[in-house]
Parts: C-alpha cells; sequence; structure tokens
C-alpha cells in the first residue's frame, strides 16, 4: 500500500494535496453547529449526482415519454421509487442547508475581508443551484412542472425589447414543449452540474487558502505556534472528520424520515397537482412555484409593476453577491456588533421566511401589502448596511477564539 | 449532545414550516389502511366491475397488483383479464378517447394517480357525493365536484339520494339511545340500491384504499425499509459519537 501510495506520489502529489486539504488544514477549534451546513451540502450533492445518473438510465426526456416514465421509475424499475424519492428530497434538502449554510455566513461575517471570493463563489453556486431546480422541475412533465416553467419563462418577456425574444430563445417554441423540456434535460444532467461542481472546487479551494472563518471572527492565523502552525487550529483530518460523519448521520436520520416516510412533505417537495401529466389547455387553479422560490415569487408579485417586479426579483439575489463590500463593520462576527446589526439580521430572517410563506398562498390586497412592505424589510437590511455598521458601537473583539 | 438536538430540531422546523393546505368543502375524513389487503381485494373487484369500463389505470401492472394483494396470478387472469390480455400488462382500457369525449364530454380520466392528485378523503366523499338532477344530461350531480360529467355509476349500489347529501357535519350523538343523530351523507332517497347506506360507506372505502395503493404501490415496502434504515443509522449515531468524543478528548 505504502508503495503504491509513492508511486503514485512520484507522479501526482497525492499526498501533499491531502496534507493541504486535510491533515495539515488547520481550522478554528471553536465550530459551532452551525459549521455543519457546508459539508451537507456536498452529502446532498453526492447524493443528486449519484441518484440522478440512475434516474437518468430510465427517464424518457420527450413530451409524450416524460410523465410515463417516472410512473415507471416509481413502479417497475427495481429500487426506482427510493431513487426517485431520494432526488426529489435531496433537491429540497440542498435548499435546507444550503439557505441555513448562507445564514451561517451572515451570522459570522464570513463574506468580509479576506473571504469575498469564497462568498462570491458560493452565491454563484446558490444561482445554478436555483436554475438547477427550476429545470429539473420540468423534467416530470407534470401539469405543476409545465404551468411553473411557463410563468417563470414567461417572466423574461417583460424584460422590454429583448424579452419576448429571450423568452422564445430559451423555450425553444412559442410556448414550453417537448422542445423546451429536451434542452432543460441537457442543462439539467450536463451543463448545469458540471458548473456546479466547478464552482464547488473553487468554493473550496479559494476557502482553504485564505482559512475558515468561525464563531468569534478571529483570524486564527494572527497568533501562531514556533511551527508556524495557528495555536487555536486543528487539523480538519481527523478533527473535524469525525465531527462531521456525527452531523452526517443525524441529517440522514432526519432525511431518510422524509425520504421514507413523507416523501411529498405535505405537498411542499412533490405538489398534488403534478401527480396529473402536463396540460397545455388547462391552467390549474393555483399556481405556486416549490418552496424554495417562494420568497422571491413573494416579492415579485408584490410590485405592480411586470417588469419592475423582475427587477425587484432578480435585485433580491444580485445584492447579496455585493455584501462583502456594503458591511462597512470593523468586527465581523454578529457576537461582537451592535445592536442595530442583530436586529437588521434577525428582521432579513423573518422578512424571508414570510415572504416564503406569502408566495405559497394565494395573494389577498392584505397579503400583498405585507409583501410589500417586507420586501422594503429585506432589501433595507442590505442597502442600509454601509450606515448601520459604520455607526454603531462594537464590543472589543478577542485576541483568541473564546472555545 | 446540545448541538447535535439543536441540528435535528432545525432540520424538522426548516423542513416543516410549510404546513399542508386543504379543500374548503366540508368533507368527511377517512384513515386509509393500505395493509389490510381484503379491504384492498374487495376494492380491486368493485374498480374490476364500475369503473374499469371507462377509467385506466394506465401506469400499473396487474401482476404488479396481484402479487401486491396476495392473489394468486391463475387466478387473477382466469377472473380478472378478458380476452388475449396478459398479466404483465399495463391496466389500459379498450375505449378510445374520441368516443369518450361525445359520450361524456371530456374523456374519463386515468384513475392511477388520482388518490394522490385528490387525495383519499376527496375520493371518498366524491363517489358519495351524488344526487338527483334533472338539469344534468345523466340526472345526476355531485356535491364535491359540481356538474361532473360523470354518471352515477354505483347507482345500483348506493340507490339515488334525493337531495346532495351533506359531509364533514360534527356528529352528535343522542345522550339516551347512543345513536349517532346527524348521519353524514345521504338522509332520504329518490332511488333503492342494494346496499344499506353503511355497506355503501364500506365499499367505498375498499375502493378508495384500493386506489390508494395503486397511487404508490411503493408504501408499504418504503415503510418496512424506512424503519430498518432508521434503526441502522440509530446504531451508527452511538458510534459515531463516541469516536467524535474520544478524537475531541485532546482538545481544550
Amino acid at each position: 500500500m505504502q508503495k503504491l501510495i509513492s508511486w503514485i506520489d512520484e507522479r501526482l502529489p497525492i499526498v501533499e494535496a491531502f496534507e493541504n486539504h486535510m491533515s495539515k488544514y488547520y481550522a478554528p477549534k471553536n465550530f459551532n453547529v452551525w459549521y455543519i451546513f457546508g459539508v451537507l451540502s456536498m452529502v446532498v450533492l453526492v447524493n443528486q449526482l449519484l441518484t440522478g445518473i440512475w434516474l437518468t438510465m430510465s427517464y424518457n426526456p420527450t413530451a409524450e415519454g416524460a410523465f410515463a416514465s417516472v410512473e415507471y421509475i416509481m413502479r417497475d424499475v427495481e429500487y426506482g421509487w427510493l431513487l426517485r424519492y431520494l432526488h426529489s428530497t435531496g433537491a429540497s434538502a440542498f435548499f435546507v442547508v444550503v439557505y441555513l449554510h448562507m445564514f451561517r455566513g451572515l451570522m459570522y461575517g464570513s463574506y468580509k475581508k479576506p473571504r469575498e471570493l469564497i462568498w462570491i463563489f458560493g452565491m454563484t453556486i446558490y444561482l445554478a443551484l436555483m436554475a438547477e431546480g427550476f429545470m429539473g422541475y420540468l423534467l416530470p412533465w407534470g401539469q405543476m412542472s409545465y404551468w411553473g416553467a411557463q410563468v417563470i419563462v414567461n417572466l423574461f418577456g417583460a424584460i422590454p425589447y429583448i424579452g419576448e425574444d429571450l423568452s422564445l430563445w430559451i423555450r425553444g417554441d412559442y410556448l414550453i414543449s417537448g422542445i423546451t423540456l429536451n434542452r432543460f434535460f441537457a442543462l439539467h444532467v450536463v451543463a448545469l452540474p458540471i458548473v456546479i461542481l466547478a464552482l464547488v472546487v473553487l468554493h473550496i479551494l479559494a476557502l482553504h487558502t485564505v482559512g475558515s472563518n468561525n464563531p468569534d471572527g478571529v483570524e486564527i492565523k494572527k497568533v501562531k505556534d514556533e511551527n508556524g502552525i495557528p495555536k487555536d487550529g486543528i487539523p480538519f483530518h481527523p478533527y473535524y472528520s469525525v465531527h462531521d460523519i456525527v452531523g452526517i448521520v443525524v441529517f440522514l436520520f432526519v432525511f431518510c424520515g422524509v425520504v421514507f416516510f413523507f416523501p411529498e412533505m405535505g405537498g411542499y417537495f412533490l405538489e398534488a397537482a403534478n401527480f396529473e401529466p402536463a396540460n397545455p389547455l388547462k391552467t390549474p387553479d393555483h399556481i405556486a412555484p416549490v418552496w424554495y422560490f417562494t420568497p422571491f415569487y413573494a416579492m415579485l408579485r408584490a410590485i405592480p409593476d411586470a417588469f419592475l417586479g423582475v427587477v425587484v426579483m432578480g435585485g433580491a439575489i444580485a445584492i447579496l453577491f455585493v455584501l462583502p463590500w456594503l458591511d462597512r463593520s470593523p468586527v465581523k462576527s454578529i457576537r461582537y456588533k451592535g445592536m442595530i446589526s442583530k436586529l437588521a439580521l434577525l428582521s432579513l430572517i423573518v422578512s424571508f421566511v414570510i415572504l416564503g410563506y406569502l408566495g405559497v398562498v394565494i395573494a389577498t390586497p392584505e397579503r400583498t401589502l405585507l409583501a410589500r412592505i417586507l420586501t422594503a424589510v429585506y432589501f433595507g437590511y442590505f442597502i442600509l448596511m454601509p450606515w448601520y455598521t459604520s455607526i454603531e458601537k462594537t464590543k472589543p473583539v478577542p485576541e483568541r477564539v473564546t472555545g | 449532545m446540545k448541538n447535535l438536538l439543536f441540528v435535528a430540531l432545525m432540520s424538522v422546523i426548516s423542513l416543516g414550516a410549510y404546513g399542508a393546505g386543504g379543500s374548503n368543502a366540508p368533507m368527511d375524513h377517512i384513515e386509509t389502511n393500505i395493509a389490510d389487503k381484503e379491504s384492498l381485494q374487495s376494492g380491486l373487484a368493485l374498480f374490476s366491475n364500475y369503473c374499469f369500463g371507462c377509467h385506466s389505470m394506465q401506469y400499473s401492472r396487474y401482476e404488479r397488483v396481484a402479487n401486491d394483494l396476495g392473489i394468486p396470478n391463475e387466478i387473477f387472469e382466469e377472473n380478472l383479464l378478458v380476452g388475449g390480455t396478459k398479466i404483465g400488462q399495463l391496466m389500459d382500457i379498450s375505449m378510445s378517447s374520441d368516443h369518450a369525449k361525445v359520450w361524456f364530454g371530456s374523456v374519463p380520466p386515468d384513475l392511477t394517480l388520482s388518490a394522490r392528485l385528490r387525495s383519499p378523503d376527496w375520493l371518498y366523499n366524491y363517489l358519495r357525493g351524488f344526487y338527483a338532477d334533472e338539469k344534468r344530461p345523466y340526472g345526476v350531480n355531485n356535491v364535491i365536484y359540481k356538474d361532473v360529467g360523470m354518471p352515477h355509476v354505483l347507482a345500483e349500489l348506493q340507490g339515488v339520494c334525493a337531495e346532495a347529501p351533506h359531509f364533514g357535519g360534527e356528529i352528535t350523538v343522542d345522550p339516551l339511545s347512543g345513536n349517532s343523530l346527524n348521519e353524514s351523507g345521504c338522509s332520504t332517497y329518490s332511488e333503492k340500491g342494494s346496499l344499506s347506506s353503511g355497506e355503501y360507506d364500506q365499499a367505498i372505502y375498499d375502493l378508495v384504499n384500493f386506489m390508494e395503493y395503486v397511487a404508490e404501490p411503493s408504501r408499504a415496502e418504503s415503510e418496512i425499509m424506512g424503519r430498518n434504515v432508521l434503526i441502522f443509522l440509530a446504531f451508527l449515531f452511538i458510534f459515531a459519537y463516541l469516536l467524535n468524543k474520544e478524537y475531541w478528548r485532546d482538545i481544550h
């Protein structure tokens, strides 16, 4: 074994790579539970890739055959139902862990200098993931797949001058059709997974260059011992690898509970209307996107003008990219920031969750008003950030991490 | 340990944050039981005799149904398959959609997934929701699905209800006799059927139970496997937890 390793290592630096990224990558010793969601998104990514490959073996990407092939997978393919539920539950789980991972970043200032690029790669992953989720949702070719895609692609039509041509170009047809299904399939199973994998590599390489942040927002590389090892750092392997296994098992317990017992999750992971094949002549009474898009969908509906609505929806995601340059606070972690920052983060989360709910339910005048207020709150967190982070009084940050 | 509970809790909260939506018409509620093979078999019998002429179950295979319901293949072939139909075939029907449109105004939907599309409660109330209405082409209307094109196929069993039946009301019990006062469903019949109202409800329960099974035939296997997977993960957790504890002994 040792001989084999050294044979390879003379030709490819695998030992060095293992040391750089695992056994000699020093991570702060004070990670808390919020630091599990990064590795969990890797677990879900692997689940999506593997189950996706096997689903592709039996799936038929045509308007005539797609719906029936999904039911064929559910009934006639050995363990096809399991592959399909792992994949459909995995899609929602991906967004659950990614949202919590992003929240961790907001809370402890992980986007701040010198980690701006990690944040930007992460946001790009999020963007690619939304495209992946959206295109994957069309593939079962159910009623909600069809009409959800119709609504979202039509949004591009609201852009002045080029809008109509743009949505025509995306669909490849005058309405969502088998042509759209085929290209979404190609993008979902080939193009976007490659993009996502490449971005994940960049995200982690950038992370391992500057090192991980921690709940105190202290740079552990500032205090090193005589060997040049950060005093508050511990090797990722074995300490965090054994730590992460525990978190992964707990996650899998919850995840498998859903997969095996509630794969529909009350209609939020698999919508009831999607158990009917797509019918271009019959619009469903109530079209709601899958839950992970609903906060943005609520913002879109809250704006009376179609084009402005698309701008606000796009802006809600775009503004996250510039976050590292909006935060003027001298400290990173919420632990040492002032009261305004704490309240601002709280109101961001509350508005995002309530907007998520409002995007699911049918709009009424009161709900639309509430959605407008919450949209303002959401943007307020970002737009007012340069102001409130520079005027508030922060607490002194300790030299070393606080356990 | 506190942290682990927190992960579990966060996952549950975030997954369960969205509750179920529902229809607004009041309905009677049933608890389906796909483990009750006798009920599934009588549901299959009812489906074959009354529904299968017009409604297909085109994603389901006869053989799978026979095996899951514990019906020997020979008996199934003899009694339930007509003409040259093979047991490995999908449960299609021979009525063409062009004919169906002329006869009923629209094509009777495929019923493989209707329990997942509509919910078992919806089916249970819909199939008990027909009543006499002369304005309709087939002389019946439905309280759950107003102006539906479907005739009351089960009228020879249920009879025809004279007025719109009521569902989902609070059932109050007469304290003296112990009988329930406002029975759910039909109160007066304009035409008698061969079954009593209780027998009819039971027959519909069996039919809906069968439809619930067909909509997701993997459910039973999923729950058995799921239980084993969760037990395995619970054991794995103990070892993972102890391993982690052993390594982290030297930190701090």
